[in-house]
């Protein structure tokens, strides 16, 4: 058995699959939720990669590093966020994150 | 005077009186702080108007012999779009004709005032009005363009509404001067539109130029109907005509009007302003000749004014009511010639009326000051003794009201019914029947006056609310000792005497030029081929001396002999029979005395009709719909559509990301597979 595109396509399906339901199935921790967007640009990047490996076109690649980068910063912005969210408001569970309510 | 007439000149024949009634206006009364004294006020309105008097009879007197015309704007007082409003005179027989009875008859009224008005507080304010209200009239008469005509309409109304609550503590007073201006905004209403329709088909509001267009107009009708619209115009404009002139079913705010002082009533609602209507349609002619249904319609109220309202003065007992209804009756006459194109005819009737009835009112003053303001006619009797020159001179205007041969009444209204006879018009059989029945019941009711009043027994002494009637609120304080009555002082008795003049003599003089001569030439117009009755009227005409020998043998001269001696009989000879009569018509005296409930059916049907809609407009319309539905109604849209919208937003980030998503596949589902 070889390894096709479709192999990797799918994994990158699952990969964002997990991840979405990672995001509506957390209800506890802000951080779970974190991680799980950045399984998504993962998943996302697993798909760059493929493509760029079997389309014969190193750009893909190229993008990966940017997305990768990109991935970092927002990471670490969405930390400094949560460390704020913490201080104000005593916790990172989810449920209780409501203000935005109408 | 020069040949031509000189706009100045007839700029000062308005402003005379104007001047006058501004400075009695203001400095003669508390609003300009008391500056002048009775005296100076009198003298200086009387000044006024005299001036204009005098200007006036120039005037008349280079239109009629010298040929002398006047037509040219004075002033533009604004121009919008292709319309300019301006301020002009246009002189001719007709207006020169108005002119000087206006003044004239104003001038015996100021003077005569002097004496009646002599013990009232209102004394300043009274002349300022009545001077206000000679500027107003004169204005309207001399007008060259219709806006100023409107002018000069409105005007006379306004003091005519002030004049009439004069004695603004009197509730009745009041109460009849606002029910004259509402009756008078309805025919307004129908006046200003004829006015702009003219406006908007026309073009112009200029007499000479409007009337030029009238051909063109004829050939129209009002979009999205098969009126004519000159028929349209006419019917509006005579509306207007109907209020001022006081035509059925406009006529309720006259007899009312006479809550105010006499002299006014003479002034106003006798003599002059009541008779623009009249005027109006005179001089709106040309439109009027163009449409035989405006014409049917004008004929129909006019008779039905002449005879019914002279019915409603057979059964009125306050002296200046039964005047009141001869008034309307007799401009019920005037309208009926209108009708019939006879044009000139009822403008002669106008100027004959408006001495011999301001005659009339001002006799009924003189009886009223003499009667210490008893003006229950059932409480007289016999005043001929104590009051000799107010006794004859009230006999001629009674015997030019009726129509005697001779004098000026029978020219003029003789005139207006052969010309309804002539008339070949649908209207013009009842027309024809309602004026010749008029004639018995006008020499009826004026005679049962006369009779009642200056003959018979003395019944002063059975009033049984002498003393705090009608007038118990103003000058009540003289003459408490001795009950008889006494003559008027010279002031009123010389006014009394200068219009005893012209009442007898004016209808012989000036028939010839004024209904078969060059008069009013220029001034009317009629179709001489469609209305041939001015000139078969011409053509039967053979001298003033010889229409009233011949009138002997006629039915109006008949009809009104039978008036005054059926009166003669009822009143002096068998005061039984009267009320017998009234006993066994009793179902038609109630109907009499309740005016034919004219009023009744204004306040209960009209008014509260009004109030009604009004009401229901305001509860289904402003309230339920404009405040219910639209203004409130939106602001509880939005509340609701928000109340529920707000549920969306639940605050939670995974819900938000969850609709992200969802939408993302969505779009993306279209965009992969349905938008190929």
């Amino acid at each position: 058995m070889t390894l096709t595109l479709g192999h990797y396509l799918s994994l990158g399906a699952m990969l964002f699959a997990l991840a979405v339901i990672g995001i509506f199935l957390n209800r506890k921790n802000l951080i779970v939720l974190l991680m799980a967007i950045e399984l998504m640009l993962l998943a996302v990047n697993m798909n760059f990669v493929a493509f760029s490996h079997y389309l014969g076109d190193m750009h893909g690649q190229v993008f990966v590093f940017f997305i990768l980068t990109v991935a970092a910063a927002e990471s670490a912005i969405g930390l400094a966020i949560l460390v704020l969210l913490f201080r104000n408001m005593n916790s990172i569970n989810v449920d209780e994150l409501d203000s935005l309510k109408g | 005077m020069s040949q031509t007439l000189n706009a100045s000149t007839l700029l000062a024949v308005p402003m005379a009186p104007l001047v006058g009634a501004v400075l009695a206006g203001i400095f003669g009364t508390q609003f300009g702080g008391n500056w002048i004294g009775r005296r100076l006020t009198h003298s200086l309105t009387i000044l006024g108007v005299l001036i204009a008097f005098i200007l006036s009879a120039t005037t008349l007197k280079s239109v009629a012999i010298d040929g002398a015309r006047f037509n040219e704007t004075l002033y533009t007082w604004m121009t919008v779009g292709g319309l300019s409003m301006e301020v002009g005179f246009m002189v001719d027989g007709l207006t020169a004709m108005m002119m000087c009875v206006v003044t004239f008859v104003s001038l015996m009224v100021h003077i005569y005032t002097i004496g009646y008005m002599e013990e009232d507080e209102g004394y300043n304010r009274f002349f300022a009005y009545i001077s206000l209200f000679t500027f107003s009239m004169l204005m309207l008469v001399m007008s060259n363009n219709m806006l100023q005509l409107f002018f000069g309409w409105e005007a006379v109304g306004l003091v005519s509404y002030l004049l009439i609550g004069f004695w603004f503590n009197k509730p009745t007073a009041i109460f009849a001067n606002m029910k004259a201006f509402l009756v008078n905004r309805v025919g307004d209403f129908g006046f200003i539109l004829g006015i702009g329709l003219i406006a908007a088909y026309a073009g112009t509001l200029n007499y000479t130029e409007a009337f030029a267009k009238a051909a063109d107009l004829s050939a129209l009708t009002l979009p999205g109907t098969s009126w004519m619209l000159v028929t349209v115009i006419c019917i509006c404009l005579f509306i207007g005509a109907m209020g001022k002139s006081a035509q059925f079913p406009l006529h309720v705010w006259l007899p009312d009007s006479m809550e105010g002082p006499t002299p006014i009533s003479a002034l106003i609602h006798a003599a002059t302003m009541v008779t623009a209507g009249i005027f109006m349609v005179a001089r709106m002619s040309p439109l009027f000749e163009l449409s035989e249904t405006a014409l049917n319609f004008i004929m129909i109220i006019g008779a039905i004014t002449a005879l019914f309202m002279g019915f409603l003065g057979i059964i009125q007992n306050d002296i200046k009511r039964v005047v009141a209804y001869s008034t309307l009756s007799q401009l019920g006459y005037m309208t009926v010639a209108l009708g019939a194109s006879a044009y000139s005819v009822a403008v002669f009737h106008l100027m004959t009326h408006a001495f011999f009835k301001a005659l009339l009112f001002l006799g009924a003053g003189s009886v009223i000051m003499g009667m210490h303001h008893n003006q229950d006619i059932r409480y007289m009797g016999g005043v001929r003794k104590y009051m000799p020159i107010t006794w004859i001179t009230s006999l001629l205007g009674s015997l030019a009201l009726i129509g005697t041969p001779f004098f000026s009444g029978f020219y003029s209204k003789d005139s207006i019914i052969e010309a309804v006879h002539e008339s070949h018009l649908a209207a013009a059989g009842f027309a024809n029947f309602a004026v010749l029945a008029g004639v018995f019941v006008t020499a009826f009711y004026s005679f049962r006056m006369y009779f009642l009043v200056f003959h018979g027994k003395e019944r002063y002494d059975q009033n049984p609310d002498a003393h705090h009637g009608h007038h118990d609120d103003h000058h009540d304080d003289h003459g408490h000792d001795s009950h008889g009555p006494h003559e008027s002082p010279w002031v009123v008795t010389v006014p009394l005497i200068l219009l005893a003049i012209p009442s007898v003599v004016i209808g012989y003089m000036t028939i010839d030029p004024m209904l078969f001569g060059e008069f009013f030439k220029d001034a009317i117009f009629i179709d001489a081929e469609k209305h041939a009755g001015m000139k078969e009227l011409a053509d039967a005409f053979h001298g003033p001396v010889a229409m009233a020998l011949h009138a002997v043998t006629t039915a109006p001269f008949w009809l009104a002999l039978a008036g005054v001696v059926v009166s003669w009989y009822m009143y002096l000879i068998n005061p039984a029979v009267p009320a017998a009569i009234g006993r066994a018509l009793r179902p038609l005296v109630v109907l009499l005395e309740n005016k034919y409930y004219m009023d009744w059916i204004n306040e209960n049907i009209l008014a509260r009709g009004a109030r009604a809609l009004g009401n229901g407009l305001w509860k289904v319309g402003d309230r339920t719909l404009i405040d219910g539905l639209l203004v409130n109604g939106s602001w509880k849209l939005v509340g609701m559509v928000s109340a529920l919208t707000r549920k969306l937003q639940t605050g939670y980030l995974y819900h938000y990301a969850l609709v992200m998503i969802l939408g993302i596949f969505l779009l993306m589902t279209y965009f992969v597979w349905l938008n190929k």
